[in-house]
């Protein structure tokens, strides 16, 4: 009788012990769920700050007289004499209208800069599409140079950036802003133009549309490969030591520095087969390469968690094994491999290092539009931003940055979903 | 053949040692008791001999299976009735370690011999599992995919009939034809297992392999399957194995005794459960062992 007790009495003790230990291990998962949550808030809100003005952008407003003398240009279907005309002249015609007491050289120079070196541009695109402007004058908001941008921005703020800004310069800013004639726009340049020198012009619609034909070739190319290697092996090749061999070696190539790939495609799509460097076919090949690991190691997975009771069943009717796999397995899979390529296609879209290697970091005005043109791809983008020295460039790093992020995210959202949505219960 | 069992006695003499020194009971048995064979058999299995790589699960045996019997296969676990049962519609070839020897016929025709299609033998021996596993499709589907991949039907009325025909047989229309485009996974265990039944006759096999079809039911349904069995002996062959000796008795004509892989005893099911030959048949049912 005594000994029982003694034996309530030794649980009782260690029953407060082991509530204790398991509170305080409740407390440790709390606490790395925390700082987790904590770091991604912290970079979140980090970038959101440095780059959301990056979406605004600065606008100058200028009567514009559309001269032919000026601009040079008689005939204006000719595309030869379209690119000779002196479109800056426009630009420059109605800054000196709008400051007509500055004179001398380097003044004007100052004065000149206020505005876009694309700005001319703009006009003539403008003129292009509704020619009854030429010998017209009107009022048109035209693109300030990127270190006018900064400063006016930053003086908004209250936290004032003028070191790039001349005392001149900073007046007619004052005198512009007290008239109305200066102002911040969305900047539709970001989502509709190429990559550029100056930071006002730059857009990320070529890395983007870079970044979509490459993906799209991976995937091609990626997702059939990988399912159907995954297919053989789990579900027909025999069990011996070669199968052992390569799948092994299919877990250590997951595992392979991505940018070894890139050494790879350089020396075999490049010197060997002659590809041309940095155009999406030979990304896409190289992503190809870095994806399909990960797409077999999560296509067999998907296979293997089909009960092997649907196998025996569709067997059992007389099934070959062609028709279980395909009838049978495969639908059942399908999510997880779907699931897999998406994640495996997220992970190629934010990769940078192995492009590199196959030239995929040129510095690539046009927007490409197709699987053979040159191009760059978003993260590579942020790369060549984050590295150049136009203070500018700053906010559009982070904001290249938010793109990318925010299609990942819906690239990962699309993953859980189809992976709800399809998963079935047996 | 002779070449071959001789060479499986060889290997029985090292492998089956082991085993042997287990149960000295085994050690004296030579070969099976009671009514082994039959004038009218639909399947014959002589000498057989089954391995998982060099462990050896079935040891020597024959019997025949007659046309339209019931015959129940019963034994403690491990005794390699399952192993037997799924070596009579070639389920063991999905086994990469698994190796069969000896011969087994059906009407006269070995189904190991090596031009035989695997394909064209399980539409003829169907198979129940011990647990109902129907597809994830709905319960026309899952009765209509055997006819489907075989060919059978011609037409949409010709599957539908054959489907409605089936589900009657298995005796689960009554209960299903409101809901045949609903999910097969949504039923109760019980129908699951009926659903199962009706797949495999859906395609006219000649025989009916079930193994342990009521491991999984509740004694309501075990007795709905139970019935069914009885109904479908009328026109198929059927093996079950099982762990209820009681299902033997209610079901089968004969019943075969696994003992540690090999066959001590068939006999007409009433005189196995009353009057057993052997005593290790005896020791099982009296509840000795087991």
């Amino acid at each position: 009788m005594t000994e029982s007790i003694n034996h309530l009495e030794k649980i009782k003790k260690s029953l407060s012990r082991r509530n204790r230990a398991e509170k305080r291990f409740r407390w440790y998962g709390r606490t790395a769920i925390f700082i987790g949550l904590a770091a991604v808030l912290v970079l979140f809100t980090d970038i959101v700050n440095k780059g959301h003005g990056a979406f605004r952008i600065t606008y100058i407003e200028l009567e514009v007289t559309y001269d032919q003398d000026r601009i040079g240009v008689n005939n204006f279907t000719d595309p030869k004499e379209l690119t000779r005309g002196n479109w800056e002249a426009l630009s420059k015609t109605a800054l000196r209208t709008e400051f007509t007491y500055v004179s001398g050289r380097s003044d004007k120079r100052e004065l000149y800069g206020l505005i876009s070196s694309g700005a001319g541009f703009d006009l003539k695109d403008r003129l292009l599409e509704n020619p009854l402007l030429l010998g017209e004058t009107e009022r048109v908001w035209l693109l300030a140079d990127d270190d006018i941008d900064t400063y006016y921005k930053s003086w908004l703020d209250g936290d004032t950036y003028s070191a790039r800004m001349s005392a001149k310069q900073l007046e007619w800013i004052d005198e512009l802003h007290q008239q109305g004639k200066i102002r911040l726009q969305f900047n539709s340049n970001l989502f509709t133009r190429g990559d550029s020198r100056e930071p006002e012009q730059a857009g990320i619609r070529g890395a983007v549309m870079g970044s979509l034909l490459t993906l799209i070739l991976t995937l091609l190319l990626s997702f059939p490969i990988g399912v159907s290697a995954a297919i053989y092996l789990e579900e027909f090749a025999p069990r011996n030591r070669w199968t052992d061999f390569i799948e092994v070696n299919i877990n250590n190539l997951a595992a392979v520095p991505s940018i070894i790939f890139g050494l790879l495609g350089l020396a075999i799509f490049i010197n060997f087969f002659h590809v041309p460097r940095s155009v999406p076919i030979v990304g896409g090949l190289v992503l190809t390469l870095m994806t399909l690991p990960t797409i077999i190691i999560t296509s067999r997975a998907a296979i293997k968690s089909v009960p092997p009771s649907i196998r025996e069943a569709a067997l059992g009717m007389g099934a070959s094994k062609y028709q279980t796999v395909l009838h049978h397995v495969l639908p059942l899979s399908l999510p997880g491999m779907l699931t897999g390529a998406i994640i495996g296609m997220a992970q190629a879209l934010g990769e940078s290092a192995p492009l590199l290697m196959i030239g995929m970091v040129a510095f690539i005005v046009d927007i490409p539009g197709g699987f053979s043109d040159p191009a760059t791809v978003l993260p590579v983008q942020i790369f060549l931003w984050a590295d150049s020295p136009e203070r500018a460039f700053i906010e559009k790093t982070s904001a290249a940055i938010m793109i990318l992020l925010s299609f990942l995210i819906v690239m990962n959202t699309v993953a859980v979903w189809l992976r709800k949505r399809l998963e079935r219960r047996w | 053949m002779t070449q071959l069992a001789s060479a499986d006695k060889k290997k029985r003499a090292n492998t089956a040692k082991p085993t042997a020194m287990k149960s000295l009971e085994v050690e004296g048995h030579e070969a099976t008791v009671g009514e082994v064979f039959t004038e009218n058999p639909k399947m014959t299995m002589r000498n057989v001999n089954v391995y998982y790589d060099d462990k050896q699960a079935i040891h020597d045996v024959s019997i025949d299976i007659a046309k339209n019997e019931v015959i129940a296969m019963i034994g403690p676990s491990g005794c390699g009735k399952s192993t037997f049962l799924r070596s009579l519609n070639r389920m063991n070839d999905t086994v990469d370690i698994c190796r069969v020897e000896g011969e087994i016929c059906m009407d006269g025709e070995n189904l190991y011999a090596p031009k035989l299609d695997v394909v064209e033998l399980r539409a003829r021996v169907g198979m129940v599992f011990q647990k109902p596993n129907p597809f994830p499709k709905s319960i026309y589907e899952n009765v209509a995919y055997g006819p489907k991949i075989h060919g059978l039907a011609d037409t949409r009325v010709d599957l539908d009939e054959i489907v409605e025909n089936s589900l009657r047989k298995a005796s689960l229309w009554e209960e299903v034809k409101e809901r045949l485009h609903q999910g097969g996974t949504g039923l109760s265990g019980g129908q699951q297992q009926r659903l199962c039944i009706a797949r495999a006759i859906a395609v006219s096999p000649e025989v009916i392999l079930m193994d342990e079809p009521c491991s999984a039911l509740d004694p309501i349904a075990t007795a709905k399957i139970e019935e069914l069995i009885e109904e479908l002996s009328e026109n198929f062959t059927i093996a079950i194995v099982t762990h209820s000796m009681q299902q033997a008795a209610r079901v089968s004509h004969r019943t075969a005794y696994f003992h540690l892989g090999r066959l001590i005893e068939v006999n007409p099911t009433e005189q196995v459960f009353t009057m057993p030959e052997h005593q290790l048949t005896e020791a099982y049912i009296t509840g000795r062992f087991g």
